[in-house]
């Protein structure tokens, strides 16, 4: 579902004399359906970037970098967009919204824009929160005033209220106790049994181990900085 | 007569341009024509526009009535009508029957107007939207489109200030499906009696210099809604002098106790009913 | 012409149509030797909001008012479901205006008429377009006044007892009660509290879903831009020199210009 073949992607700072920043060099990876791999590597490696470029946000150039069936390469902005509505999930470990959208309606939005009815995608979303122990009493709230974690629950509820084919998941355990950390592990394990390929990174090992079935090293992927 | 003036007091070629104006404002039924408005010996504000249309229109043989208010004897009718006996020598009346020519000021006669008859009409602001759109740019190019849903808007807002639509004069009207007009500050009474008139009907503005007309026999709907309909309403009451419970009605104070008589306005429809002996409640010899 | 009687006037998500239902194509404005916008081109389709980002000056607004027909551009073509703007007579283009079209003043006293009341606001183009019953159209501008959250309480208020928030609502109210398809906006958020600022966005990307419109939107907010734009046009100068996918855009911008612009910025 995630094929990616000699992936190359540098920036250039045009403000900075034109200065080119290679981020990204030859990186290769694949990721099936069913499967679960997580991205390895120290900080600043481009585990980050590499997600990015998955989720379009980046501008993928040079190589090849196809998500469900689509060249990312080459694709249009419309074709991202549907891409994004309809197979390709992504928990990011910020939460942007418009800030006084009741969680409820963040969380069913992304089943709102495939053209659920409400009452289903409202009922959906408020399984999930439930489930990801979000106090009732919040729902009607925007979760911009909520702590990391919930603002993190809402995120991972809201990646999850559509079962995408496949999922980009950045951190999903970071700032989560042990009962919220086990739902989110379960969670990931029940996507895997739908069939849905997921691309993550956990710097918790313990989860990384628990739901990943390879790891990739993305130190491999880093260019040799030019002195 | 008197000398020195030429018939009707307007030179010739004034005549010709008013005609002209008239001719288009006939085959343009409800839209505005603009015309060179001259200076005229009285004020604004006195019917200078409805002066020079009668003027232009005015032949040897024609018998003028002028009325104001529905009234005859007022200063304004006395002294538009002498000026014409003076400047044209034609003969006046009172009697609408009588009249080929008339010129009034904010009422249509009661008694029928037929098709030997001119009616003109003295127009202080002749453009419907002025007040609620003040560029006369903008107006203009309202009409030229047929964007008049601002008209409904006022009506709209009457209706949800005072519950009913409350205009009682000036009340607009659509034209032949084509043009909202602005009929002159006649009461709403007057409206239905636009429509399909044998009489040509000719409204001139003197200081705005606009004329508008209606031909015989034009379809003229006054604007409304379908759940608050159109109504040409009167006083509820009969005229106390000629006992008539369908003219328009004046209404007079006669004391500082609140005693009052209505009146019909119109007073030649009033005086000929009482020729007739029709009698109300004020008439020597009622009960 | 149709009577309002006895139905609200929403109309629903339109008929998916093949084509695009704007497609702009070297469109160019100049004021005298000065380039108002050149040879600016997109497509836009049904659901769709485009964003139009740049500096004063660089064209956005002319070329949001070649669009609106406000302006009449020189040179190119703007297509509307398939018919060319600039070959339309003026009857047609002002119906479409007041129908299928919308356009949101950053100002509401330029989109408001400020001396009639909340409910005559809402319910002018509905009364231009033939509605005649009092009590339809006083019934479909209570329900718009409701979403766009202004209480319907308060329709025989004039707007200028309203707070700016709630002008813009109206203002929005009033465009969108006949249903249009398309929709133009210069600034709506301009000039409003970042609280107020935000139900509006709310609000409007609600009646995106909801009625399928297709946002033109032009913006110096980045912020907003990101928050309602799928898509975006960054113009300098009158030209377009960078466009695609807002979060793109944004984050990877290509151009120079576009680097400088997204990096003056505090945070997006």
């Amino acid at each position: 579902m995630i094929e990616i073949e000699n992936l190359c992607k540098s920036f250039t700072l045009h403000n900075q004399g034109a200065a080119v920043l290679p981020v990204l060099a030859g990186a290769h990876l694949r990721v099936d359906p069913g499967e679960c791999v997580a991205l390895t590597g120290a900080s600043g490696s481009g585990k980050s970037t590499l997600m990015r470029m998955i989720w379009g946000n980046y501008r993928a150039e040079t190589g090849r970098l196809q998500v469900a069936g689509l060249d990312l390469t080459t694709a249009t902005p419309r074709q991202i967009i549907a891409l994004r509505r309809a197979r390709l999930g992504y928990v990011s470990q910020f939460l942007r919204v418009v800030p006084r959208v009741p969680t409820l309606r963040v969380v069913a939005e992304p089943l709102l824009a495939l053209g659920q009815p409400e009452p289903q995608a409202l009922a959906r979303a408020a399984a999930l929160l439930a489930r990801l122990n979000i106090p009732e009493r919040l729902w009607s709230l925007s979760p911009t005033t909520f702590s990391g974690g919930e603002q993190q629950r809402v995120n991972i509820a809201r990646g999850f209220a559509h079962p995408f084919p496949v999922l980009l998941l950045d951190e999903p355990t970071a700032s989560l106790d042990a009962v919220n950390r086990a739902v989110v592990l379960d969670l990931i394990g029940e996507a895997k049994a739908r069939g849905a390929a997921i691309l993550g990174i956990f710097h918790d090992e313990a989860a990384r181990a628990q739901v990943a079935d390879r790891l990739v090293d993305v130190t491999g992927f880093t260019p040799a900085r030019a002195a | 007569m008197s000398e020195g003036y030429s018939f009707a007091y307007l030179d010739a070629a004034t005549k010709r341009m008013i005609r002209r104006a008239l001719l288009k404002a006939l085959a343009i039924p409800g839209y505005q024509v603009p015309f060179a408005s001259r200076e005229m010996p009285m004020p604004y504000g006195w019917g200078t526009g409805g002066v020079q249309v009668t003027a232009a229109c005015l032949i040897p043989e024609d018998v003028l009535k002028v009325i104001d208010q529905g009234a005859d004897d007022t200063t304004n009718a006395v002294s538009i009508r002498r000026f014409f006996e003076r400047t044209a020598g034609v003969a006046t009346t009172t009697h609408t029957q009588d009249a080929t020519l008339i010129q009034t000021r904010h009422r249509i006669p009661e008694a029928a107007l037929t098709e030997a008859q001119i009616l003109v009409f003295q127009v202080p602001i002749p453009e419907p939207l002025r007040f609620l759109e003040p560029r006369e740019a903008e107006t203009r190019r309202m009409h030229a489109l047929a964007d008049y849903g601002l008209m409904h808007v006022k009506l709209y807002e009457d209706i949800a200030r005072h519950g009913a639509i409350a205009t009682s004069y000036a009340y607009p009207v659509l034209v032949e499906g084509r043009h909202v007009m602005d009929p002159s500050p006649i009461p709403k009474f007057d409206n239905p009696k636009l429509g399909d008139c044998p009489a040509i009907q000719l409204f001139g503005a003197g200081r705005e210099c606009r004329i508008h007309a209606l031909p015989p026999y034009t379809r003229v709907v006054s604007l409304d809604f379908e759940d608050h309909p159109f109504e040409a309403t009167k006083a509820e009451a009969a005229c106390d002098l000629c006992g008539a419970e369908t003219s328009y009605l004046d209404e007079v104070i006669t004391d500082d106790a609140g005693g009052r008589m209505f009146c019909c306005s119109d007073t030649d429809f009033c005086a000929g009913r009482r020729a007739a002996g029709h009698l109300g409640r004020l008439s020597e010899g009622a009960a | 012409m149709e009577s309002a009687q006895g139905r609200i006037w929403t109309r629903k998500k339109p008929e998916p149509e093949a084509g695009p239902l704007l497609l702009v194509e070297g469109l160019g404005k100049a004021w005298g030797a000065r380039i108002g916008c050149a040879d600016v081109g997109f497509d836009l389709y049904p659901g769709e909001v485009l964003g139009i980002v740049g500096e004063s000056g660089s064209g956005k607004s002319t070329l949001l008012g070649c669009l609106a027909g406000h302006l009449p551009a020189d040179a190119g073509r703007i297509l509307y479901r398939g018919r060319d703007l600039r070959m339309m007579a003026e009857p047609e283009r002002r119906h479409l205006a007041r129908t299928e079209w919308a356009f949101v003043h950053q100002n509401p006293r330029d989109g408001l008429r400020m001396g009639v009341t909340a409910g005559a606001n809402v319910g002018e183009r509905l009364m231009a377009v033939g509605a005649r019953h009092y009590g339809a159209i006083r019934a479909t501008a209570t329900d718009w006044l409701g979403r766009v959250e202004i209480d319907p309480a308060r329709i025989d208020d004039r707007p200028r007892a309203f707070s700016g928030g709630m002008q813009q609502r109206l203002q929005i109210a009033r465009n969108l009660v006949t249903g249009p398809r398309l929709v133009l906006m210069d600034e709506p958020t301009g000039g409003l509290d970042v609280s107020v600022q935000a139900r509006l966005l709310d609000l409007l990307r609600e009646l995106v879903r909801e009625m399928g419109l297709a946002v033109i939107i032009v913006t110096h907010d980045l912020a907003v831009a990101r928050l309602l734009a799928d898509r975006l046009m960054v113009m300098k100068d009158g030209r377009v020199i960078e466009a695609g996918l807002t979060d793109q855009v944004l984050d990877d911008p290509q151009a120079a210009y576009t680097q400088l612009l997204v990096s003056s910025v505090l945070q997006v």
